[in-house]
Protein backbone atom coordinates (compact mmCIF):
# COMPACT_ATOMS: atom_id res chain seq x y z
CA UNK A 1 0.00 0.00 0.00
CA UNK A 2 1.43 3.22 -0.92
CA UNK A 3 0.96 6.04 1.39
CA UNK A 4 -1.29 9.24 0.90
CA UNK A 5 1.13 11.51 2.18
CA UNK A 6 5.28 10.73 1.62
CA UNK A 7 7.69 13.01 3.00
CA UNK A 8 11.29 12.22 1.65
CA UNK A 9 14.32 14.28 2.57
CA UNK A 10 12.30 18.05 3.00
CA UNK A 11 14.71 20.62 3.94
CA UNK A 12 12.82 24.29 5.46
CA UNK A 13 14.85 27.13 6.66
CA UNK A 14 13.53 30.12 8.13
CA UNK A 15 16.02 32.83 6.48
CA UNK A 16 19.46 31.90 7.91
CA UNK A 17 17.97 29.69 10.12
CA UNK A 18 17.86 25.97 9.24
CA UNK A 19 14.90 24.05 10.87
CA UNK A 20 14.51 20.94 8.87
CA UNK A 21 17.42 19.14 8.00
CA UNK A 22 15.78 15.83 5.87
CA UNK A 23 12.33 14.96 7.37
CA UNK A 24 10.64 11.69 5.68
CA UNK A 25 7.78 10.56 7.12
CA UNK A 26 4.48 9.10 5.28
CA UNK A 27 0.72 9.09 6.95
CA UNK A 28 -1.63 6.11 5.63
CA UNK A 29 -4.91 6.74 4.27
CA UNK A 30 -7.50 6.32 7.12
CA UNK A 31 -4.83 6.44 9.93
CA UNK A 32 -3.79 9.08 12.69
CA UNK A 33 0.26 9.81 12.57
CA UNK A 34 1.30 12.03 15.63
CA UNK A 35 4.54 13.85 15.56
CA UNK A 36 6.22 14.32 19.12
CA UNK A 37 9.14 15.97 20.01
CA UNK A 38 10.72 18.76 22.20
CA UNK A 39 9.98 22.52 21.56
CA UNK A 40 12.20 23.75 18.32
CA UNK A 41 12.46 20.42 17.18
CA UNK A 42 11.06 21.66 13.71
CA UNK A 43 6.94 19.85 14.51
CA UNK A 44 5.25 22.87 13.31
CA UNK A 45 7.65 23.50 10.54
CA UNK A 46 6.82 20.17 8.88
CA UNK A 47 2.85 20.26 8.54
CA UNK A 48 4.37 24.60 7.38
CA UNK A 49 6.25 22.65 4.92
CA UNK A 50 3.30 20.45 3.66
CA UNK A 51 0.81 22.87 3.44
CA UNK A 52 3.05 25.80 1.61
CA UNK A 53 3.71 28.14 4.74
CA UNK A 54 7.30 28.13 4.39
CA UNK A 55 9.87 27.58 1.78
CA UNK A 56 10.83 24.16 1.67
CA UNK A 57 12.79 21.23 -0.66
CA UNK A 58 12.69 17.58 -0.98
CA UNK A 59 9.80 15.98 -2.33
CA UNK A 60 6.33 16.01 -0.82
CA UNK A 61 4.16 14.12 -2.30
CA UNK A 62 -0.08 13.59 -2.00
CA UNK A 63 -2.01 11.15 -3.52
CA UNK A 64 0.38 11.17 -6.39
CA UNK A 65 0.81 15.00 -6.60
CA UNK A 66 3.80 16.57 -6.23
CA UNK A 67 3.43 19.81 -3.22
CA UNK A 68 6.97 21.48 -4.11
CA UNK A 69 5.59 24.51 -6.07
CA UNK A 70 2.16 24.67 -4.50
CA UNK A 71 1.69 27.92 -2.07
CA UNK A 72 -1.14 27.65 0.47
CA UNK A 73 -3.95 27.93 -1.55
CA UNK A 74 -3.06 25.29 -3.67
CA UNK A 75 -2.36 22.44 -1.54
CA UNK A 76 -5.88 23.33 0.33
CA UNK A 77 -7.54 23.04 -3.29
CA UNK A 78 -5.86 19.79 -3.02
CA UNK A 79 -7.97 18.72 -0.38
CA UNK A 80 -5.55 18.97 2.53
CA UNK A 81 -6.76 20.93 5.71
CA UNK A 82 -4.23 22.94 7.58
CA UNK A 83 -5.35 24.00 11.33
CA UNK A 84 -2.48 26.17 12.28
CA UNK A 85 -1.27 26.88 15.94
CA UNK A 86 -3.16 29.13 17.61
CA UNK A 87 -6.38 27.84 15.40
CA UNK A 88 -6.30 30.83 12.93
CA UNK A 89 -10.20 31.06 12.91
CA UNK A 90 -10.96 34.32 11.91
CA UNK A 91 -12.40 36.32 15.15
CA UNK A 92 -13.79 39.29 13.71
CA UNK A 93 -16.04 36.95 11.58
CA UNK A 94 -19.38 34.94 12.37
CA UNK A 95 -19.16 31.57 13.30
CA UNK A 96 -21.23 30.48 9.73
CA UNK A 97 -18.30 32.35 8.28
CA UNK A 98 -15.66 30.37 9.48
CA UNK A 99 -17.18 27.51 8.61
CA UNK A 100 -17.89 28.74 4.73
CA UNK A 101 -14.63 29.83 4.23
CA UNK A 102 -13.69 26.27 5.66
CA UNK A 103 -16.01 25.03 2.55
CA UNK A 104 -14.22 27.87 0.07
CA UNK A 105 -12.94 25.72 -2.40
CA UNK A 106 -15.56 23.49 -3.16
CA UNK A 107 -17.82 24.02 -5.44
CA UNK A 108 -21.73 24.08 -4.97
CA UNK A 109 -23.93 24.30 -1.57
CA UNK A 110 -22.02 23.32 1.22
CA UNK A 111 -25.09 22.70 3.07
CA UNK A 112 -25.04 19.10 3.11
CA UNK A 113 -21.15 19.33 4.97
CA UNK A 114 -22.55 21.81 7.56
CA UNK A 115 -25.27 19.67 8.42
CA UNK A 116 -22.84 16.86 8.98
CA UNK A 117 -20.32 19.20 10.67
CA UNK A 118 -23.08 20.68 13.42
CA UNK A 119 -24.32 16.58 13.96
CA UNK A 120 -20.12 16.44 15.51
CA UNK A 121 -20.25 19.97 16.96
CA UNK A 122 -23.72 20.47 17.87
CA UNK A 123 -23.16 23.61 19.80
CA UNK A 124 -22.09 24.96 16.46
CA UNK A 125 -25.27 25.35 15.14
CA UNK A 126 -26.77 27.27 18.19
CA UNK A 127 -23.94 29.79 17.75
CA UNK A 128 -23.91 30.47 13.90
CA UNK A 129 -24.56 33.84 14.39
CA UNK A 130 -22.19 34.48 17.29
CA UNK A 131 -18.84 36.32 16.58
CA UNK A 132 -15.85 33.61 16.37
CA UNK A 133 -13.79 35.87 18.50
CA UNK A 134 -16.57 35.63 21.61
CA UNK A 135 -16.21 32.02 21.74
CA UNK A 136 -14.16 30.29 24.23
CA UNK A 137 -10.40 29.01 23.68
CA UNK A 138 -11.69 25.42 23.64
CA UNK A 139 -15.00 26.51 21.51
CA UNK A 140 -12.61 28.37 19.30
CA UNK A 141 -10.62 25.12 19.02
CA UNK A 142 -13.76 22.89 18.06
CA UNK A 143 -14.71 25.67 15.45
CA UNK A 144 -11.59 25.29 13.86
CA UNK A 145 -11.58 21.51 13.60
CA UNK A 146 -15.51 21.97 11.90
CA UNK A 147 -14.02 24.51 9.46
CA UNK A 148 -11.08 22.20 8.40
CA UNK A 149 -13.58 19.46 8.27
CA UNK A 150 -16.34 20.96 6.12
CA UNK A 151 -13.83 20.95 3.45
CA UNK A 152 -14.45 17.54 3.58
CA UNK A 153 -10.39 16.86 4.00
CA UNK A 154 -8.06 14.33 2.13
CA UNK A 155 -5.89 14.72 4.82
CA UNK A 156 -6.19 16.94 8.20
CA UNK A 157 -2.62 18.65 9.87
CA UNK A 158 -3.52 19.54 12.85
CA UNK A 159 -0.87 21.89 15.43
CA UNK A 160 -0.91 21.69 18.89
CA UNK A 161 -4.43 21.56 19.19
CA UNK A 162 -4.61 21.17 23.13
CA UNK A 163 -2.62 24.35 23.54
CA UNK A 164 -4.21 26.63 26.27
CA UNK A 165 -6.82 24.22 26.74
CA UNK A 166 -8.38 22.72 29.69
CA UNK A 167 -7.58 18.33 30.22
CA UNK A 168 -10.77 17.63 29.83
CA UNK A 169 -11.70 19.79 26.64
CA UNK A 170 -8.31 18.22 24.81
CA UNK A 171 -9.89 14.62 25.80
CA UNK A 172 -13.06 15.97 24.52
CA UNK A 173 -11.06 17.24 21.22
CA UNK A 174 -8.77 13.86 20.61
CA UNK A 175 -12.51 12.08 21.01
CA UNK A 176 -13.78 14.06 18.31
CA UNK A 177 -10.95 13.37 16.27
CA UNK A 178 -10.74 9.53 16.68
CA UNK A 179 -14.68 9.56 15.65
CA UNK A 180 -14.07 11.29 12.68
CA UNK A 181 -11.03 9.02 11.58
CA UNK A 182 -13.30 6.11 12.04
CA UNK A 183 -16.67 7.14 11.01
CA UNK A 184 -15.55 9.31 8.02
CA UNK A 185 -12.03 7.89 7.29
CA UNK A 186 -10.54 11.01 7.85
CA UNK A 187 -6.44 10.64 7.67
CA UNK A 188 -4.78 12.96 10.22
CA UNK A 189 -1.70 14.26 10.97
CA UNK A 190 -1.28 15.44 14.43
CA UNK A 191 1.64 17.32 16.20
CA UNK A 192 0.97 17.39 19.75
CA UNK A 193 3.09 18.04 23.18
CA UNK A 194 1.04 16.29 24.99
CA UNK A 195 2.53 12.82 23.87
CA UNK A 196 0.59 10.55 26.34
CA UNK A 197 -3.41 11.30 24.42
CA UNK A 198 -1.54 11.85 21.06
CA UNK A 199 -0.28 8.41 21.26
CA UNK A 200 -3.23 6.68 22.59
CA UNK A 201 -5.17 8.69 19.60
CA UNK A 202 -2.45 7.57 16.84
CA UNK A 203 -1.80 4.55 15.24
CA UNK A 204 1.86 5.91 14.24
CA UNK A 205 4.08 8.13 15.17
CA UNK A 206 7.38 9.59 14.52
CA UNK A 207 9.67 11.49 17.11
CA UNK A 208 11.62 14.65 15.79
CA UNK A 209 15.21 16.13 17.58
CA UNK A 210 16.19 19.53 16.26
CA UNK A 211 15.17 18.86 12.41
CA UNK A 212 15.88 14.97 12.15
CA UNK A 213 13.74 12.27 12.76
CA UNK A 214 15.47 10.23 15.37
CA UNK A 215 12.67 7.49 16.40
CA UNK A 216 9.60 5.75 14.48
CA UNK A 217 6.99 3.26 14.68
CA UNK A 218 3.80 2.17 15.54
CA UNK A 219 2.22 3.85 18.55
CA UNK A 220 2.41 0.68 20.79
CA UNK A 221 6.26 0.33 19.90
CA UNK A 222 6.73 4.12 21.01
CA UNK A 223 4.62 3.78 23.95
CA UNK A 224 7.06 0.76 24.80
CA UNK A 225 10.09 2.60 24.14
CA UNK A 226 12.45 3.67 27.02
CA UNK A 227 13.51 6.71 25.68
CA UNK A 228 10.13 8.11 24.53
CA UNK A 229 8.76 7.14 27.94
CA UNK A 230 11.51 9.50 29.59
CA UNK A 231 11.28 12.33 27.80
CA UNK A 232 7.57 12.64 26.67
CA UNK A 233 5.87 10.19 28.94
CA UNK A 234 7.27 10.74 31.83
CA UNK A 235 7.04 7.50 34.19
CA UNK B 1 -7.38 45.04 32.01
CA UNK B 2 -9.52 41.87 32.31
CA UNK B 3 -13.03 43.33 33.20
CA UNK B 4 -12.43 45.72 30.52
CA UNK B 5 -12.23 42.63 28.78
CA UNK B 6 -14.75 40.93 29.60
CA UNK B 7 -17.44 43.58 29.83
CA UNK B 8 -16.95 44.16 26.14
CA UNK B 9 -17.12 40.45 25.29
CA UNK B 10 -20.83 40.63 27.44
CA UNK B 11 -21.29 43.61 25.31
CA UNK B 12 -21.46 41.04 22.04
CA UNK B 13 -23.01 38.01 24.09
CA UNK B 14 -25.86 39.77 26.17
CA UNK B 15 -26.85 42.93 24.26
CA UNK B 16 -25.78 45.45 26.60
CA UNK B 17 -23.96 48.23 24.29
CA UNK B 18 -20.83 49.49 24.74
CA UNK B 19 -20.76 53.13 26.40
CA UNK B 20 -19.03 55.00 23.28
CA UNK B 21 -21.26 53.70 20.93
CA UNK B 22 -24.10 55.14 22.71
CA UNK B 23 -22.33 58.25 22.73
CA UNK B 24 -21.63 58.26 19.12
CA UNK B 25 -25.18 57.25 18.39
CA UNK B 26 -26.52 59.81 20.31
CA UNK B 27 -23.99 62.24 18.99
CA UNK B 28 -25.48 61.81 15.11
CA UNK B 29 -28.95 61.07 16.45
CA UNK B 30 -28.50 65.04 17.77
CA UNK B 31 -27.08 66.27 14.43
CA UNK B 32 -29.74 64.62 12.46
CA UNK B 33 -32.37 66.36 14.41
CA UNK B 34 -30.18 70.04 14.43
CA UNK B 35 -30.62 69.70 10.69
CA UNK B 36 -33.88 68.22 10.51
CA UNK B 37 -35.24 71.56 12.74
CA UNK B 38 -33.12 73.51 10.94
CA UNK B 39 -34.51 72.46 7.10
CA UNK B 40 -37.92 73.30 8.60
CA UNK B 41 -37.44 76.70 9.85
CA UNK B 42 -35.81 78.00 7.26
CA UNK B 43 -35.30 77.40 3.26
CA UNK B 44 -31.54 78.40 2.26
CA UNK B 45 -30.94 76.24 5.81
CA UNK B 46 -32.59 73.40 4.29
CA UNK B 47 -30.58 73.85 0.63
CA UNK B 48 -27.24 74.16 2.15
CA UNK B 49 -28.21 71.06 3.91
CA UNK B 50 -28.67 68.98 1.39
CA UNK B 51 -26.52 70.14 -1.06
CA UNK B 52 -23.92 69.78 1.78
CA UNK B 53 -25.13 66.02 1.97
CA UNK B 54 -24.80 65.41 -1.99
CA UNK B 55 -21.55 66.68 -1.79
CA UNK B 56 -20.81 64.49 1.75
CA UNK B 57 -22.01 61.32 -0.24
CA UNK B 58 -19.18 61.96 -3.21
CA UNK B 59 -16.36 62.55 -0.15
CA UNK B 60 -18.09 59.11 1.68
CA UNK B 61 -17.77 57.33 -2.07
CA UNK B 62 -14.40 58.46 -2.22
CA UNK B 63 -13.81 57.47 1.77
CA UNK B 64 -15.19 54.27 1.11
CA UNK B 65 -12.59 53.61 -1.75
CA UNK B 66 -9.66 54.59 0.87
CA UNK B 67 -10.91 52.35 3.98
CA UNK B 68 -11.34 49.11 1.38
CA UNK B 69 -7.78 49.45 0.45
CA UNK B 70 -6.82 50.43 4.21
CA UNK B 71 -7.88 47.38 5.55
CA UNK B 72 -6.90 45.42 2.60
CA UNK B 73 -2.92 46.57 2.49
CA UNK B 74 -2.66 48.72 5.85
CA UNK B 75 -1.77 51.73 3.52
CA UNK B 76 -3.50 54.79 2.67
CA UNK B 77 -4.04 55.15 -1.49
CA UNK B 78 -2.93 58.66 -1.88
CA UNK B 79 -3.30 58.07 -5.50
CA UNK B 80 -7.20 57.24 -5.28
CA UNK B 81 -8.53 61.06 -6.20
CA UNK B 82 -5.99 61.29 -9.09
CA UNK B 83 -7.16 57.51 -10.27
CA UNK B 84 -10.80 59.29 -9.74
CA UNK B 85 -9.97 62.20 -11.99
CA UNK B 86 -8.73 59.64 -14.83
CA UNK B 87 -11.48 57.88 -15.21
CA UNK B 88 -13.80 60.77 -14.97
CA UNK B 89 -11.55 61.92 -18.61
CA UNK B 90 -12.58 58.37 -19.57
CA UNK B 91 -15.93 58.91 -19.08
CA UNK B 92 -15.49 62.75 -20.71
CA UNK B 93 -13.69 61.15 -23.60
CA UNK B 94 -15.96 58.26 -24.13
CA UNK B 95 -18.98 60.38 -24.67
CA UNK B 96 -17.05 62.50 -27.08
CA UNK B 97 -16.89 59.34 -29.16
CA UNK B 98 -20.89 59.23 -29.12
CA UNK B 99 -21.85 57.33 -26.51
CA UNK B 100 -24.73 59.17 -24.59
CA UNK B 101 -23.77 59.81 -20.50
CA UNK B 102 -25.14 56.02 -18.74
CA UNK B 103 -24.01 54.05 -21.18
CA UNK B 104 -20.40 55.97 -20.42
CA UNK B 105 -20.90 55.69 -16.62
CA UNK B 106 -21.19 51.75 -16.82
CA UNK B 107 -18.18 51.60 -19.57
CA UNK B 108 -16.39 53.65 -17.01
CA UNK B 109 -17.10 51.67 -13.98
CA UNK B 110 -15.79 48.82 -15.63
CA UNK B 111 -12.65 50.21 -17.03
CA UNK B 112 -11.88 52.09 -13.21
CA UNK B 113 -12.24 48.24 -11.83
CA UNK B 114 -9.50 46.71 -14.86
CA UNK B 115 -7.55 49.65 -14.12
CA UNK B 116 -7.55 48.83 -10.57
CA UNK B 117 -6.98 45.48 -10.35
CA UNK B 118 -4.00 45.84 -13.21
CA UNK B 119 -2.17 48.76 -11.26
CA UNK B 120 -2.77 46.68 -8.11
CA UNK B 121 -0.87 43.47 -9.66
CA UNK B 122 1.90 45.53 -11.41
CA UNK B 123 3.37 48.27 -9.25
CA UNK B 124 1.48 47.83 -5.42
CA UNK B 125 2.25 43.51 -5.45
CA UNK B 126 5.94 43.79 -5.78
CA UNK B 127 6.59 46.09 -3.00
CA UNK B 128 3.92 44.94 -0.80
CA UNK B 129 5.40 42.56 1.37
CA UNK B 130 8.81 45.00 1.83
CA UNK B 131 7.07 47.83 4.16
CA UNK B 132 4.22 49.85 4.56
CA UNK B 133 6.48 52.96 3.68
CA UNK B 134 7.42 51.32 0.52
CA UNK B 135 3.56 50.96 -0.21
CA UNK B 136 2.82 54.06 0.32
CA UNK B 137 5.76 55.60 -1.37
CA UNK B 138 4.06 53.70 -5.05
CA UNK B 139 0.79 55.64 -4.08
CA UNK B 140 2.42 59.12 -3.99
CA UNK B 141 4.42 58.41 -6.92
CA UNK B 142 1.07 56.80 -8.61
CA UNK B 143 -0.45 60.30 -7.82
CA UNK B 144 2.32 62.20 -10.03
CA UNK B 145 2.61 59.52 -12.67
CA UNK B 146 -1.49 60.04 -13.25
CA UNK B 147 -1.34 63.31 -12.99
CA UNK B 148 1.45 63.43 -16.06
CA UNK B 149 -0.51 60.93 -18.01
CA UNK B 150 -3.63 63.11 -17.60
CA UNK B 151 -2.16 66.38 -18.79
CA UNK B 152 -0.25 64.80 -21.50
CA UNK B 153 -3.30 62.51 -23.10
CA UNK B 154 -5.97 65.42 -22.68
CA UNK B 155 -4.01 68.62 -21.97
CA UNK B 156 -4.81 70.81 -18.89
CA UNK B 157 -7.30 72.88 -20.29
CA UNK B 158 -11.13 73.16 -19.26
CA UNK B 159 -13.34 70.52 -20.54
CA UNK B 160 -16.87 70.61 -20.49
CA UNK B 161 -19.00 67.81 -19.56
CA UNK B 162 -22.42 66.87 -19.78
CA UNK B 163 -24.77 67.32 -16.45
CA UNK B 164 -26.87 63.61 -16.31
CA UNK B 165 -29.14 65.11 -14.31
CA UNK B 166 -29.67 68.78 -16.24
CA UNK B 167 -30.53 71.60 -14.81
CA UNK B 168 -34.17 71.31 -13.31
CA UNK B 169 -35.20 71.34 -9.76
CA UNK B 170 -37.78 69.66 -7.12
CA UNK B 171 -40.18 71.57 -4.82
CA UNK B 172 -40.40 69.88 -1.74
CA UNK B 173 -42.54 72.20 0.74
CA UNK B 174 -41.46 75.95 -1.49
CA UNK B 175 -38.02 74.76 -1.04
CA UNK B 176 -36.59 74.07 -4.43
CA UNK B 177 -33.97 71.01 -4.64
CA UNK B 178 -31.84 70.45 -7.80
CA UNK B 179 -32.09 66.83 -9.30
CA UNK B 180 -28.53 66.78 -9.78
CA UNK B 181 -28.16 67.14 -5.55
CA UNK B 182 -30.73 64.30 -5.16
CA UNK B 183 -29.36 62.23 -8.24
CA UNK B 184 -25.99 62.57 -6.36
CA UNK B 185 -27.27 60.81 -3.42
CA UNK B 186 -29.29 57.94 -5.28
CA UNK B 187 -26.65 56.97 -7.43
CA UNK B 188 -23.71 57.26 -4.22
CA UNK B 189 -25.91 55.13 -2.03
CA UNK B 190 -27.16 52.33 -4.66
CA UNK B 191 -23.07 51.88 -5.32
CA UNK B 192 -22.52 51.61 -1.90
CA UNK B 193 -25.29 49.31 -1.36
CA UNK B 194 -24.45 46.54 -4.24
CA UNK B 195 -20.42 47.11 -3.14
CA UNK B 196 -22.25 45.93 0.76
CA UNK B 197 -23.71 43.06 -0.57
CA UNK B 198 -20.75 42.14 -2.36
CA UNK B 199 -19.06 41.81 0.97
CA UNK B 200 -21.53 40.69 3.08
CA UNK B 201 -23.59 38.23 1.08
CA UNK B 202 -21.60 36.78 -1.72
CA UNK B 203 -18.44 33.77 -1.18
CA UNK B 204 -16.16 36.43 -3.22
CA UNK B 205 -16.77 38.84 -0.49
CA UNK B 206 -16.58 36.65 2.22
CA UNK B 207 -13.03 35.90 0.60
CA UNK B 208 -11.76 39.21 0.32
CA UNK B 209 -12.54 39.94 3.61
CA UNK B 210 -10.54 37.00 5.05
CA UNK B 211 -8.06 37.92 2.88
CA UNK B 212 -7.85 41.20 4.44
CA UNK B 213 -8.24 40.00 7.92
CA UNK B 214 -5.72 37.69 7.95
CA UNK B 215 -4.20 36.74 5.06
CA UNK B 216 -1.94 33.96 5.98
CA UNK B 217 -5.33 31.92 7.90
CA UNK B 218 -7.10 33.00 4.54
CA UNK B 219 -4.91 31.02 2.39
CA UNK B 220 -4.99 27.90 4.17
CA UNK B 221 -8.29 27.36 3.65
CA UNK B 222 -7.73 28.24 -0.34
CA UNK B 223 -8.52 31.36 -0.62
CA UNK B 224 -6.16 32.54 -3.51
CA UNK B 225 -4.89 35.98 -1.07
CA UNK B 226 -3.38 37.98 -3.46
CA UNK B 227 -6.43 38.02 -6.14
CA UNK B 228 -8.73 39.04 -3.56
CA UNK B 229 -6.45 41.99 -2.72
CA UNK B 230 -6.51 43.02 -6.84
CA UNK B 231 -9.93 42.31 -6.71
CA UNK B 232 -10.04 45.04 -3.79
CA UNK B 233 -8.35 47.45 -5.45
CA UNK B 234 -10.37 47.40 -8.48
CA UNK B 235 -13.42 47.98 -6.66
CA UNK B 236 -11.73 50.90 -4.30
CA UNK B 237 -11.45 52.43 -8.18
CA UNK B 238 -14.81 51.86 -9.01
CA UNK B 239 -16.19 53.68 -5.70
CA UNK B 240 -13.51 56.33 -7.03
CA UNK B 241 -14.92 56.46 -10.34
CA UNK B 242 -18.99 57.19 -8.80
CA UNK B 243 -17.17 59.76 -6.69
CA UNK B 244 -15.01 61.42 -9.90
CA UNK B 245 -18.82 61.12 -11.89
CA UNK B 246 -20.62 62.75 -9.22
CA UNK B 247 -18.27 65.53 -8.37
CA UNK B 248 -17.81 66.73 -11.56
CA UNK B 249 -21.48 68.05 -12.22
CA UNK B 250 -20.92 70.71 -8.85
CA UNK B 251 -17.74 71.88 -10.94
CA UNK B 252 -18.29 74.07 -13.77
CA UNK B 253 -15.50 72.48 -16.02
CA UNK B 254 -13.27 69.24 -15.89
CA UNK B 255 -9.95 69.68 -15.01
CA UNK B 256 -6.93 67.56 -13.63
CA UNK B 257 -7.51 69.13 -10.14
CA UNK B 258 -11.09 67.71 -9.86
CA UNK B 259 -10.36 65.13 -6.84
CA UNK B 260 -7.38 66.78 -5.24
CA UNK B 261 -9.29 68.89 -2.38
CA UNK B 262 -12.07 66.19 -2.54
CA UNK B 263 -9.34 63.75 -1.32
CA UNK B 264 -7.99 66.17 1.30
CA UNK B 265 -12.00 65.96 2.60
CA UNK B 266 -12.36 62.12 1.85
CA UNK B 267 -9.09 61.58 4.17
CA UNK B 268 -11.03 63.61 6.39
CA UNK B 269 -14.26 61.52 6.46
CA UNK B 270 -12.54 58.41 6.44
CA UNK B 271 -10.48 59.16 9.83
CA UNK B 272 -13.02 60.29 11.09
CA UNK B 273 -15.36 57.49 10.37
CA UNK B 274 -12.52 54.99 12.44
CA UNK B 275 -10.12 54.35 8.72
CA UNK B 276 -11.51 50.86 9.25
CA UNK B 277 -15.18 50.89 9.06
CA UNK B 278 -16.92 51.71 5.73
CA UNK B 279 -20.22 52.77 7.56
CA UNK B 280 -17.89 55.09 9.32
CA UNK B 281 -16.21 56.81 6.23
CA UNK B 282 -19.95 56.85 4.54
CA UNK B 283 -21.08 58.87 8.20
CA UNK B 284 -17.79 60.66 7.81
CA UNK B 285 -18.31 61.64 4.25
CA UNK B 286 -21.85 63.24 4.64
CA UNK B 287 -20.96 64.79 8.22
CA UNK B 288 -17.91 66.71 6.84
CA UNK B 289 -20.08 67.39 3.92
CA UNK B 290 -23.30 69.03 5.51
CA UNK B 291 -20.99 70.60 8.46
CA UNK B 292 -18.42 72.57 6.20
CA UNK B 293 -21.23 73.61 3.91
CA UNK B 294 -23.25 75.21 6.72
CA UNK B 295 -20.50 76.76 8.15
CA UNK B 296 -19.58 78.90 5.08
CA UNK B 297 -23.37 79.36 4.37
CA UNK B 298 -23.83 81.24 7.37
CA UNK B 299 -20.09 82.02 9.18
CA UNK B 300 -19.75 85.50 7.15
CA UNK B 301 -17.06 85.32 4.77
CA UNK B 302 -14.51 87.77 7.00
CA UNK B 303 -14.54 84.97 9.29
CA UNK B 304 -14.48 81.88 7.23
CA UNK B 305 -14.32 82.51 3.54
CA UNK B 306 -14.67 79.51 1.37
CA UNK B 307 -11.55 79.30 1.07
CA UNK B 308 -11.06 78.45 4.09
CA UNK B 309 -12.56 74.85 3.44
CA UNK B 310 -9.67 73.38 3.46
CA UNK B 311 -7.83 74.28 6.13
CA UNK B 312 -10.79 73.47 8.29
CA UNK B 313 -10.88 69.82 6.69
CA UNK B 314 -7.15 69.90 7.86
CA UNK B 315 -8.66 71.02 11.47
CA UNK B 316 -10.89 67.78 11.43
CA UNK B 317 -8.04 65.45 10.49
CA UNK B 318 -5.80 67.18 13.31
CA UNK B 319 -8.32 66.85 16.02
CA UNK B 320 -9.78 63.51 15.48
CA UNK B 321 -6.42 62.05 14.98
CA UNK B 322 -5.38 64.16 18.67
CA UNK B 323 -8.74 63.34 20.51
CA UNK B 324 -10.20 59.89 19.43
CA UNK B 325 -7.57 58.22 16.84
CA UNK B 326 -9.73 55.54 16.75
CA UNK B 327 -12.81 57.76 14.91
CA UNK B 328 -16.52 57.81 15.76
CA UNK B 329 -16.83 54.03 13.93
CA UNK B 330 -13.14 52.66 15.40
CA UNK B 331 -12.93 48.81 15.23
CA UNK B 332 -12.79 47.69 19.35
CA UNK B 333 -10.69 44.78 19.07
CA UNK B 334 -12.49 41.57 20.68
CA UNK B 335 -10.24 38.70 20.85
CA UNK B 336 -9.82 36.21 23.21
CA UNK B 337 -6.11 34.10 23.87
Amino acid sequence: MTALLELEDVEARYGPVHVLHGISLAVEEGSIVTVLGPNGAGKTTTLRAISGTVRRSGSIRFGGNALKRLGPDGVARLGIAHVPEGRGTFSELTVWENLRLGGYTRRGSIRPELERVFSYFPFLSERRRQQAGTLSGGEQQMLALARAFVLRPRLLLLDEPSLGLAPVLVAELFRIVRELNEKEGLTVLVVEQNAHLALQAADAGYVLEAGHVVLSGSSEELRADDSVRRSYLGY
Amino acid sequence: MVSAATSRLEGVRGGSIDPGTVTVVLFLLGGAVFLLIGCLRSTTFAQLTIEGLAIGSVYGSLALALVLVYRATHVINFAQGELAMFTTYIAWDLMQHGLSYWPAFAATLAIAFALGTVLQVTLIRPVQHRSVIAVVIVTVGLFILIDGVVNWIWGGDFKLMKSPFGLGSFDVGGVPIRHLYVGMMVVVFVSVVLVWALFRFTKLGLGMRAAALRPDAAALVGVRVDSMLAIGWGLAAVLGAVAGLMAEPTQLFLTPVLMQQILVYAFAAAVLGGLESPAGALVGGLTIGVSLNLIVGYVPEKYVGSNLQLPLAFAVLLVILLVKPSGLFGRREVRRV
